[in-house]
């Protein structure tokens, strides 16, 4: 019973979620039509004649009306269809598959390196609230939180890549490397070395939320009776701390990791710029400025497809872990 | 570089508690709690100190930012270290660093302000209206709120700044069109607290029109959680429009920090570690969000008492 009542929730969302990707495709698609300037500039040469750019637009179905085009551009979408690229000459649904995984990598690690730090560090400074550790931890989270990532990335190749020459200061591979697979990429020491900067730029500026909250869970749940409890019956502060307070503040956390995975989307396109690394946001800043339409909005909305997917693992995760959710949404929607 | 799940997940929570803090015209005891609260303090004197160099910095600055600096011979001063003359040293084109520095308090404290201002508004305004009257304006606006929520929103401002027109103003624009969405959320659930309590309900058996109800009686009481969220919105405003002016989509005729950066960054100032070059600029842009966050942490410690107790 409760368990068809939580499906059916999930499903809820579910639906919910499609229809803010389909609203979305909807604005991008205006967005672009309605922008200034022929979208097919970066393709026609001023030594065409007026007939052959004409044909062209007939190419690219540019001549029919608005809605015609909306149409075949959803049912494109629809199918995976993301068009060609002016200026690459491919599919643009093939160019995402070969960056998502350098972009996916260069999320994942950082968010695991941030939360993995971020639920210890978290954890550390509830226990020893009130010491002076306690005080620089914030000033140090607060550092965190408001160095621009650009900035951040900036300092680290200074010191790192031409100081002192430890890691590479661009791509994602040295030059003539080749992989064969992903499994191949992710195996290679080289790609790991070129990993390094660009995903410690990502996660200092990530840790702060995992920080945080796990410091004021742990702050709530000490609290609790059942921890002055544990204490009471002599139960050893490290267990405490660990068996019984942890476990029970690292719920919200596990939830907001989902949700990071939508915010390190911004920062994708920052980083991933600084250190050239071959992903969809720094493809996205190049699309914007050749005019590569078709590229531009199909980075765009894959990105907006994975914040999405994202938004929704974290509801997921949030309605499976917690069996109150389910009732007190129930409630109050 | 989006929003801060933190104070919006805190937010949420403890609304009836704030309900219980909060009178009408409440900003006198904000600003009695700012006063109180040291760090908050200094976020204010940060703002003050950006407010005041955004007037007088120009004019304070020793050369023009712009300016090729050449020594009598007529020979281009590029690359210069920090000295007396140029207390930052020049840029590679030979322009002086200190006087870009200065500069760049003016564009940083123009978009600060004019967008948290715009996205405060527009959250407050829809978060008010989706709140008091629910029903199907409700499931509009919160659906709205959620596709602004859905779009990568570093991404869709670069997007709509590149193809509009590189300035400060489409920066501004940008964020106005995604950023109101948390605003909104915790206003609207503060304002499903406030629309119970006896005072609207007096107001409305004495006949009050729905519209004087809201804004009479129920919006002071979610303005002081209003400046909350425009303290933050200014800090990400400003960490917004670097970010966009280091991607290259910058106004260009504007010297901002985030321009400054991006400068340093062509002209590979990091091979010749040129700190006095890169330091400045993202030290500036990190106190103006910080300051954000310190008083956005005092008004919070004021709406949310219990969080002082812990």
């Amino acid at each position: 019973m409760k368990h068809w009542r939580t499906i059916q929730l999930i499903a809820a969302r579910v639906g919910e979620r499609l229809l803010v990707l389909v609203i979305i495709a909807t604005i991008l698609f205006f967005m672009f039509r309605l922008m200034p300037g022929n979208p097919l500039v970066a393709y026609i040469s001023p030594t065409f004649t007026a007939e052959q750019q004409e044909a062209l637009m007939k190419a690219f179905g540019l001549d029919k009306p608005l809605s015609v085009q909306y149409f075949i551009y959803m049912a494109n979408l629809a199918r995976g269809n993301l068009g060609d690229s002016f200026f690459y000459k491919k599919p643009v649904a093939q160019l995402m598959g070969e960056l998502l995984p350098n972009t996916l990598m260069l999320t994942v690690i950082p968010l695991l390196l941030a939360y993995a730090f971020g639920i210890v560090a978290g954890t550390v400074l509830a226990w020893r609230r009130g010491s002076k550790l306690e005080g620089a931890g914030i000033i140090y989270t607060l550092i965190s939180r408001s160095a621009p990532e650009f900035w951040v990335g900036m300092i680290l190749l200074t010191l790192f890549a031409f100081k002192l020459k430890w890691f590479p200061a661009s791509g994602a591979s040295s030059p003539g490397v080749i992989y064969s697979s992903f499994l191949h990429q992710v195996t290679s020491a080289d790609f790991w070395r070129h990993l390094i900067l660009p995903a410690l730029t990502m996660a200092f500026y990530l840790q702060g939320l995992p920080l945080l909250l796990m410091r004021s869970n742990m702050l709530d749940v000490l609290e609790e009776d059942f921890v002055t409890m544990a204490r009471m019956k002599g139960v050893s502060e490290w267990t405490v701390v660990l068996r019984h307070a942890a476990r029970n503040a690292l719920l919200p956390v596990v939830t907001a990791m989902a949700l990071g995975i939508g915010y390190t989307i911004g920062g994708d396109v920052v980083v991933e710029t600084i250190f050239s690394w071959p992903g969809l946001g720094r493809m996205l800043v190049r699309a914007v400025a050749n005019r590569d339409y078709p590229l531009a909005q199909g980075a765009f909305f894959v990105l907006a497809a994975l914040m999405v997917f994202m938004n929704l693992v974290a509801d997921v995760m949030y309605y499976v872990l917690d069996p109150r959710v389910g009732r007190t949404k129930e409630a109050t929607t | 570089m989006s929003v801060d799940v933190a104070s919006t997940q805190r937010s949420e929570v403890p609304v009836a508690e704030i309900a219980t803090t909060t009178a009408p015209g409440s900003f006198s005891a904000l600003w009695a709690g700012l006063r109180r609260d040291r760090m908050a303090m200094v976020g204010v004197f940060i703002y003050a100190a950006a407010f005041v160099l955004a007037i007088i910095g120009p004019s304070l600055a020793p050369y023009d930012p712009q300016q090729v600096i050449k020594d009598s011979a007529g020979n281009w001063l590029t690359s210069q270290e920090p000295s007396p003359q140029f207390l930052l040293g020049t840029t590679n084109m030979g322009r002086d660093i200190f006087s870009q520095l200065l500069y760049g308090a003016r564009p940083a404290v123009v978009v600060g302000f004019l967008a948290a201002f715009i996205v405060v508004a527009i959250g407050t305004i829809i978060g008010l209206v989706s709140g008091y009257f629910g029903g199907w304006v409700d499931s509009v606006l919160m659906r709205l709120a959620d596709v602004a929520f859905g779009i990568p929103f570093l991404p869709f401002v670069v997007v709509l700044v590149a193809f509009l027109k590189p300035s400060i103003w489409n920066v501004v624009l940008g964020m106005s069109l995604l950023f109101w969405c948390n605003t909104a959320r915790v206003i609207r659930s503060q304002v499903l607290v406030v629309k119970e309590r006896d005072f609207v309900e007096a107001a409305r058996v004495a006949g009050a029109s729905p519209w004087r109800i809201l804004f009479v009686y129920v919006a002071p009481n979610v303005l002081p959680l209003s400046f909350l969220y425009g303290s933050l919105a200014m800090g990400w405003a400003i960490l917004t429009e670097a970010s966009v002016s280091f991607l290259g989509f910058g106004d260009p005729k504007v010297i901002s920090w985030g321009f400054m950066l991006q400068d340093a960054y062509n002209a590979q100032a990091m091979t010749r570690g040129a700190w006095a070059w890169i330091i400045p600029p993202g030290l500036c842009i990190m106190a103006m969000v910080m300051a954000g966050f310190f008083i956005g942490r005092g008004t919070e410690e004021m709406l949310f008492p219990r969080l002082r107790e812990q």
